[in-house]
């Protein structure tokens, strides 16, 4: 039996990490996330781990990349427009294959928006916010243990494959209490990065020849390290117009993608033989649930498909479930994105519908069930 | 009780509401073993404006986190009374304080009139102990936590050194809405 609190969903954010095995935090104050921050604060400390304000969001990217490659597991939370900044340093950390883990607590935009408001605004921005084609890794959960076991699964996955892993909730979610039991050490497997077994001078930290994952050594253990946000070979030091670069940005791609099977991860409920589907993650995913529930209650078949994974995106199953079902609904705190994902998975099979909204309240269960009512 | 059951604190920012939520949402989840959800609703100031904290408990599993057919709603400013009132059950409650809320909503659901905030000041010695006063009536107006758990929470949640003045508050609020309720 672990152990019960009442916590905010950062909070458990927080405890998520620790649990993980995260010593390092960097990060901006920046409402909906600062509770991550506070918590870590007060934490790391106590177990000899280190805490920093740093001078802004850019830094604290930069500064989470630096104690990952020092060998820490590192964490950094923040909102959307400090999210904004950090897009450069965290493609850098892609390239780079530096694991760490970033929240963004998303509140609305665009600019300052709305910093109390709740908002699923950002999620494009997680997959194609950095420039160029690049791997990412993006979780989406909606309840407060929720939360914390996928924080826990976002550095195991950054661990397992080398790369920045993205947590993403709105701000109701993330500033909502609920119930959590926060399980004895060892309930929860924790994965480390692969080190590198060889003498120091055989040493290569972007060896293809080991893997899709090479092992990384920490600086300063006496394995020789270059990391460059140029592209690179083996050795780390930059290549130009080489093919190598197209089958190493191939690797990195395929890091993700080819291990979608390990990454991506839903809930469905009474999805099976549902003829009408809804498609919806974080509070929105919370309010389908209720939906498809008074759905059935007026004796519709509604199902629940909610994702928690968003990036690498669940294609396969979204175009399995357009093949069965009348309309899939997607309801999010957008004016539309996620939306058109659903739909290029779809390709036409079934229409898909959008509920949008963006006046700083969640979309209500009877919001989506008027719509299931609408497409049955 | 197997009924969703919704409660609303509000008011202006700074009273201590948010806290309150979480306070009793504790008392519900952690002692009595019973569903809740906890949220809040602010705006960019850290003091004034109306500001809300809703605490839903049921038992079964809590999905919508929002209130929105409201069982009992507190109001200790005009302003959030005002504002928020609209998605009181017909059959609900509006607890009020009375020295700030004069302007009582027209509708069809109950309305107790407390001096929350007067009781806080004059018997306790504290305003800011205003929130613990009216966790008490609430405890004592919904009858779906116990006031011992109701206790522990605040006692969990409040600095050291404020725990007698917090556990009397509880008590004056508690036994100031048993009295209109009989």
């Amino acid at each position: 039996m672990g152990t019960l609190k009442l916590l905010q969903g950062n909070e458990a954010c927080a405890e998520g990490a620790l649990y993980a095995g995260c010593t390092f935090f960097a990060g901006y104050p920046i409402t909906p996330s600062t509770e991550v921050a506070e918590y870590l604060a007060r934490r790391l400390p106590l177990i000899g781990g280190a805490f920093l304000q740093m001078e802004d969001e850019i830094a604290a990217m930069a500064a989470v990349i630096g104690g990952s490659l020092a060998g820490a597991k590192t964490l950094t939370a923040t909102s959307g427009p400090g999210f904004s900044l950090k897009q450069e340093n965290l493609g850098f950390g892609m390239l780079c294959e530096v694991p760490c883990v970033i929240v963004d607590v998303m509140r609305g935009g665009p600019s300052t928006g709305v910093p109390t408001g709740p908002s699923q605004s950002d999620i494009m921005q997680c997959k194609w916010g950095t420039h160029g084609d690049h791997p990412v890794i993006c979780l989406t959960p909606a309840y407060v243990q929720e939360i914390f076991s996928e924080t826990v699964r976002a550095f195991n996955l950054a661990e397992k494959y080398r790369t920045p892993v993205i947590i993403a909730f709105d701000e109701i979610v993330g500033h909502m209490r609920e119930k959590i039991e926060i399980p004895d050490k060892g309930v929860i497997p924790i994965e480390n990065r692969r080190r590198p077994t060889c003498p120091p001078s055989e040493y290569m930290p972007f060896d293809e020849t080991k893997g899709d994952v090479p092992p990384v050594a920490d600086f300063f253990s006496g394995y020789r390290q270059h990391i460059t946000g140029l592209n690179h070979a083996s050795d780390g030091f930059p290549v130009n117009a080489s093919p190598r670069i197209h089958t190493d940005e191939q690797r990195l791609i395929r890091k993700v993608e080819g291990n979608r099977k390990d990454i991506i991860k839903y809930e469905t409920v009474m999805l099976d033989d549902a003829e009408v589907a809804v498609f919806a993650y974080g509070v929105s995913g919370r309010s389908g649930k209720n939906a498809v529930e008074l759905a059935r209650e007026a004796g519709i078949k509604a199902g629940l498909f909610r994702p928690l994974t968003i990036w690498p995106f669940p294609e396969e199953e979204v175009a399995a479930l357009a093949s069965r079902v009348k309309a899939i609904i997607v309801p999010e705190l957008s004016l539309g994105q996620i939306v058109y994902e659903v739909e290029r998975c779809a390709k036409g099979r079934c229409p898909v519908e959008g509920i949008f909204r963006v006046d700083g309240d969640p979309i209500t269960p009877e919001q989506i069930l008027a719509k299931i009512k609408e497409v049955k | 009780m197997s009924e969703r059951f919704e409660i609303r604190f509000s008011g202006s920012g700074g009273q201590g509401l948010i806290l309150a939520g979480v306070i009793f949402a504790e008392a519900a989840t952690i002692f009595d073993k019973i569903n809740a959800v906890q949220s809040q609703s602010y705006g960019p100031e850290a003091r004034g404006g109306a500001s809300k904290s809703e605490v839903i408990i049921s038992d079964k599993p809590i999905d919508f986190p929002k209130a929105r057919a409201i069982d009992l709603q507190l109001s200790l400013t005009q302003e959030s009374c005002s504002k928020y009132y609209k998605d009181i059950k017909p059959d609900g409650t509006l607890l009020v304080d009375e020295d700030f809320v004069r302007d009582i909503p027209k509708g069809t659901f109950k309305v107790i009139k407390m001096p929350i905030i007067r009781t806080a000041s004059e018997e306790i010695g504290k305003a800011f102990v205003a929130n613990i006063v009216a966790i008490g009536a609430i405890t004592a107006l919904t009858g779906k936590v116990r006031l011992e758990s109701v206790e522990k929470a605040v006692l969990s949640r409040v600095p050291k050194g404020t725990e007698e003045m917090n556990k009397k508050a509880l008590r004056a609020g508690y036994d100031m809405a048993k009295a209109k309720m009989n």
